[in-house]
């Protein structure tokens, strides 16, 4: 029985070999998955371009400013005169934001009254424009003790701050999203090379004809499946450690976790994905039909609804129960447990269960569907 | 002995009948032909007895086996090659023997021995290394029957085996089959090429999903036609072929290139008759009238006729 799986793998991978576009699928597509999800795809928000309009140009103003573009987030590129401009600068997205000082602002300040500084966002990025008052809210209250503080002290007087909230973040302590991507990025890039090349991999011997050779050999179809995915195993196993590592010398994110349980959860995964792999082979009698269904069933739905770029909880409950249509979503939940957290099975062994049901769920159907063609 | 033995092979696709009742055996070491025109149902009744398809009902013994109850016993005592080539195209010839070995489970000396007797009968020694899919059509085909035997099976389906093949390769390919044969290998071939069918010890032709005749070419030709079968060679075919079917006494016509054969219905008529109709009454020439001996081809058309006008009444 060995022999003949062997048989088959070793043929699975001398055609392998030779099929270049197969190749690039499995191992060129991965890489720039990584490049781009690791850098084009950035949700942290840097280097927010802005516009001052200051009428009122006093030492208060310029602290303020100062205080802004001291950190990283923002960068000043322009200051302005009139107020047609503001307009101009935010339609051709040449500032993302314009601060907007009144006039009578140290005046006001001086006389202890209250100041209003306008800020004006840009909002069609909801996410950036969300992300940019927070900063610029956190700036403004900063300045504002300070404010505060200066006035007391001259008076003579301490300030008191009762309560100072302290966030650390645990897991991800710069909150960078990449840390926050890998992991799904390496879900979707065991998907490709799991379910689409399996899938095409079976459906391409159906389509040549060469299955019936298979078909009226001693071997089972067992034997058959296990030997083509053999060579897809040890290719997925190979990608996922180039992930990790590019995730280590390019986003320096260390593996926390028992890398002896991140092994157990991928080949837990890679089994619920090329049982999907194979049943879509089994509805589908092209490779044209077999792409585009593995792209619909696992492709997209990697991407959309696993929780890899948009989280899961927040969306509706309909949405919710059709994210279980792709293996990658439990994948996720424990590779993020193992990579970031480093925690150990008890916190993700529900998710092993589930890729184990969906795997078998999907070879009991493919079976089923098996048996049924073979009566056609 | 027999090593093939079907009773009342069935099988139902939903409504329709694709193979009726049909029953026959084969002798070890025969080449046995199965002829029928496309759609007939020959690819069916090959897909039941090599074990990948279920009978609706009916059984049939291949090599002592069942193929409905022990078909995978089955498919390891026999070979399989169909008219769809079924080499992988991207591996080498090499490759390609060392995988179907590999399945078959052929090992150390004894796989040395065939992969050499494989290249041997394909005709490349010393092309191993070539990709498969750049060969001709013909060696290929030799390379397909080669490794479809490559666990010496004491039989062998072939599907249409030759279909799409020059005459030249066809004929090296009978040989192969010859060969075979003669070492004690039961063959099993459906073609529509009616010259091959001469090679077979036996045939059998089924037409619309049932068996309506058997023997060997010999027997088929003198037990199926009794009536006299005259060869026309006229100048205007198609309207020499109408004035001859309103005549009571024509049974069957059928052309044949330049050619009209006609099957009579009555001993009385000879040649003169027939020169007298075209050439007296409807001023066609006609160059030559012969009676000769049926072909099978003759005798197909006659019997596959005759079934389907009965399967109309």
């Amino acid at each position: 029985m060995f022999n003949r799986i062997f048989a088959i793998a070793k043929k699975e991978t001398r055609q392998l070999k030779r099929d270049t576009r197969m190749l690039f699928i499995v191992f060129f597509f991965p890489v720039v998955l990584l490049a781009i999800f690791g850098y084009a795809i950035n949700f942290d928000v840097h280097h927010i371009k802005i516009a001052v309009y200051d009428q009122d140009r006093s030492e208060y103003t310029r602290d303020f400013i100062n205080g802004l573009i001291s950190s990283e987030y923002f960068d000043l590129v322009t200051n302005i005169d009139d107020d047609k401009e503001i307009k101009k600068l935010l339609d051709e997205k040449i500032v993302q934001a314009v601060v907007v000082f009144p006039k009578d602002l140290s005046r006001k300040l001086l006389s202890k009254q209250e100041v209003k500084i306008q800020f004006l966002v840009d909002g069609v990025d909801g996410n950036s424009a969300s992300v940019i008052q927070n900063y610029v809210n956190a700036a403004t209250y900063s300045y504002s003790i300070e404010l505060t503080k200066e006035y007391l002290a001259v008076n003579g007087k301490n300030m008191y701050v009762p309560i100072d909230l302290q966030p650390r973040f645990w897991f991800n302590p710069d909150l960078q999203s990449t840390r926050f991507l890998i992991p799904g990025l390496m879900g979707m890039i065991l998907i490709i090379t799991a379910v689409i090349s399996i899938s095409l991999s079976i459906v391409r011997e159906k389509e040549r004809g060469t299955i019936e050779q298979i078909n009226v050999s001693p071997l089972s179809s067992i034997e058959f499946i296990l030997g083509k995915t053999v060579p897809y195993i040890v290719i997925s196993l190979i990608n996922a450690g180039i992930v990790l590592l590019a995730g280590y010398i390019l986003f320096g994110i260390v593996t926390k976790g028992n890398i002896l349980l991140l092994l157990l959860g991928t080949f837990a995964f890679l089994f619920a994905a090329l049982s999907l792999g194979v049943f879509i082979s089994t509805i589908s009698d092209s490779q044209q039909v077999a792409f585009q269904a593995a792209n619909v069933t696992s492709l997209l739905p990697s991407l959309i609804l696993s929780g890899f770029i948009f989280p899961i909880e927040s969306m509706p409950v309909a949405i919710q129960v059709l994210t279980n249509i792709t293996p990658a979503k439990f994948f996720i939940v424990i590779l993020r447990a193992i990579l970031l957290r480093g925690a150990g099975i008890s916190a993700f062994w529900d998710q092993l269960v589930y890729l184990g049901i969906f795997g078998l769920i999907f070879i009991m159907l493919a079976t089923l569907v098996d048996k049924k063609s073979k009566n056609k | 002995m027999n090593t093939i033995e079907v009773n009342n092979l069935t099988k139902k696709f939903g409504k329709f009948t694709a193979v009726d009742k049909v029953s026959f055996t084969v002798k070890q070491g025969e080449i046995f032909g199965f002829l029928g025109a496309n759609g007939a149902g020959k690819s069916t009744t090959i897909r039941m007895l090599i074990g990948i398809l279920e009978p609706t009902f009916g059984d049939a013994l291949v090599g002592g086996f069942s193929i409905k109850n022990e078909p995978d016993l089955v498919k390891k005592n026999i070979g399989y090659m169909s008219q769809k080539f079924s080499l992988y195209n991207d591996l080498t010839v090499a490759e390609n023997i060392r995988f179907f070995a590999g399945v078959y489970g052929l090992d150390g000396k004894k796989y040395e021995e065939r992969k050499k007797w494989v290249l041997k009968v394909a005709n490349l020694e010393h092309m191993e290394n070539v990709i498969t899919g750049s060969l001709p059509g013909g060696i290929k085909q030799r390379l397909a029957l080669g490794t479809a035997v490559i666990h010496e099976p004491k039989i062998v389906f072939l599907d249409e085996p030759t279909s799409g093949v020059d005459p030249i390769s066809r004929r090296n390919f009978w040989d192969l089959i010859n060969e075979l044969s003669e070492g004690g290998t039961t063959i099993l071939v459906t073609t529509h090429y009616l010259d091959e069918a001469e090679f077979c010890n036996d045939i059998i032709l089924i037409n619309a999903g049932k068996l309506i005749a058997q023997g060997n070419a010999k027997a088929l030709k003198s037990n199926y036609i009794k009536n006299p079968i005259l060869e026309i060679e006229s100048e205007r075919v198609v309207d020499s072929l109408e004035i001859l079917e309103k005549e009571k006494w024509v049974g069957e016509t059928s052309i044949f290139g330049n050619y009209i054969h006609v099957i009579l219905n009555d001993n009385k008529i000879n040649e003169g008759n027939i020169i007298h109709l075209l050439t007296e009454e409807n001023g066609i020439k006609v160059q030559r009238v012969e009676k000769i001996i049926p072909t099978l081809e003759d005798v197909f058309i006659h019997l596959i006729e005759k079934d389907s006008k009965k399967n109309v009444q």
